[in-house]
């Protein structure tokens, strides 16, 4: 018997509200997957060809800052979303990604789901609709760690 | 809620002490926690004259000769007469203070201002966000909280800081955190590759932290930047505006409203705050007029 994840999608908080065929639709471009402890999801400048669902464990988004070393930036925790640059031409990868502990998590085909956004404009408005709530909450967090409120200026 | 016109229980009744007046602190204990945070723990020279307080008031804490600054008490209540200050070095008095060291003296007036609502919060979820320093006039309230963990369900901090380096009371929440039925929640904003735990603004933590937000009292203490925001995921996540309280800072003088030095729209900080339920100071946080 072959199981689906659209259980699984349904229950993710980034799922709610969305219409079946919709989540039957991305289901086909999903696939479970586990990333060992330090185990790296994706490299800055590598082809950025899906994006994750964590969903248990966490992952550190990076930077290598010449003489710093390797910075985290953010992580990103269960329940949350990992990677937009599968939206977007050039479809790269702007940062590292590397898994914590043990990670759990949905990895989502960017070339498939894109094709059927193309297929399925309602589908594409709400994937667009739910990526956009993403991507500003991450640029109003980016904008609260830039004003470095606890700095000696606070 | 205590204050220097009550006589708390155990203290010596006599005359009503004038909240104008210093009473001389001993250090017992100087604390660095952080590069540039210290905690000093002080005890009255007479023991009679202790004072007590509620979680979330101050002290005008004064270093003879040099000046007087607002300070939260950062210990548990039940702990007083003894109390500990955690401040950072950031201008002339508190320059001074961090040169003071065991055995010396300061004065101390107060304490002043309202409280966190811990009672009101019984049967209740409590989140607690605090930034930055800002986990320092928190502190009691998490003691009372954890003094009588019964009375309350979930019990949740968020705790945002700059760095790893940068966090208060390290060893004291990993204690917690195995002690008590407490969730922590601890992210910073920037880190290398070798801490093992978030990285983010606390307010991120927000949509996701453990909490029934339709039965929970939040309190919220960090730079005001940081509570508008935390306030703005609060109310979204569904936290009324009634039970969401911050504190609240400005220039603080005489801690007894009469200088006016700390007004705030219509309210002094010193004696309406520095505790605020979020809806009665909405229309002028962050209102660069006032």
């Amino acid at each position: 018997m072959i199981h689906t994840l659209e259980p699984i999608l349904r229950e993710h908080p980034f799922f709610h509200g969305m219409e079946d065929r919709h989540i039957q639709l991305i289901a086909g471009c999903s696939m479970n997957v586990r990333f060992e402890a330090g185990q790296v999801l994706f490299h800055e400048g590598d082809p950025a060809d899906h994006f994750y669902l964590v969903r248990e464990g966490l992952v550190s988004v990076q930077v290598m800052i010449p003489h710093d070393g390797l910075t985290t930036v953010q992580t990103v925790g269960a329940g949350e979303v990992l990677g937009w640059s599968w939206l977007f031409p050039p479809y790269r990868w702007h940062f590292d990604a590397r898994a914590q502990p043990p990670t759990h998590a949905l990895a989502f085909d960017g070339k498939c789901l894109r094709a059927k956004c193309e297929e399925d404009h309602d589908l594409g408005y709400e994937i667009y609709k739910r990526f956009m709530q993403i991507v500003t909450g991450r640029l109003e967090a980016t904008r609260l760690q830039l004003l470095d409120m606890y700095g000696k200026r606070a | 809620m205590a204050s220097v016109l009550e006589q708390p229980e155990g203290v010596t009744a006599g005359l009503v002490p004038d909240p104008m007046l210093p009473m001389p602190y001993r250090i017992q204990r100087v604390r660095q926690e952080t590069d540039d945070t210290f905690t000093l723990e002080l005890h009255p020279e007479d023991s009679a004259r202790g004072l007590s307080f509620e979680p979330g008031q101050f002290n005008m804490l004064y270093v003879f000769g040099v000046g007087e600054v607002p300070i939260s008490i950062s210990s548990d209540p039940d702990d007083a007469p003894l109390i500990q200050h955690t401040t950072r070095v950031v201008g002339v008095v508190t320059k001074a203070m961090r040169r003071l060291k065991h055995g010396d003296t300061m004065g101390i007036r107060g304490p002043f201002g309202s409280h966190w609502p811990v009672q009101e919060a019984a049967g209740r979820d409590v989140v607690i966000v605090a930034g930055g320093i800002g986990l320092a006039p928190l502190r009691p309230a998490l003691y009372r909280l954890m003094a009588e963990r019964e009375k309350y369900r979930k019990i949740v901090l968020l705790y945002g800081t700059r760095t790893p380096e940068d966090m208060l009371y390290r060893h004291e929440l990993e204690q917690w955190r195995g002690k008590f039925d407490l969730e922590i929640q601890v992210t910073v904003d920037r880190a290398a590759s070798s801490w093992r735990g978030n990285v983010g603004v606390v307010t991120t933590m927000i949509p996701r932290a453990p909490f029934d937000p339709s039965n929970t009292v939040a309190m919220v203490c960090g730079p005001e930047v940081m509570m508008r925001f935390t306030v703005m995921e609060l109310l979204k996540r569904g936290v009324v505006a009634e039970r969401t309280y911050l504190s609240i800072e400005r220039n603080m003088k005489c801690g007894i409203g009469f200088c006016g030095h700390c007004q705030y729209g219509p309210t002094f900080i010193c004696k309406d705050g520095p505790v605020f339920a979020f809806h009665r100071v909405a229309a002028i946080l962050g209102k660069s007029e006032i």
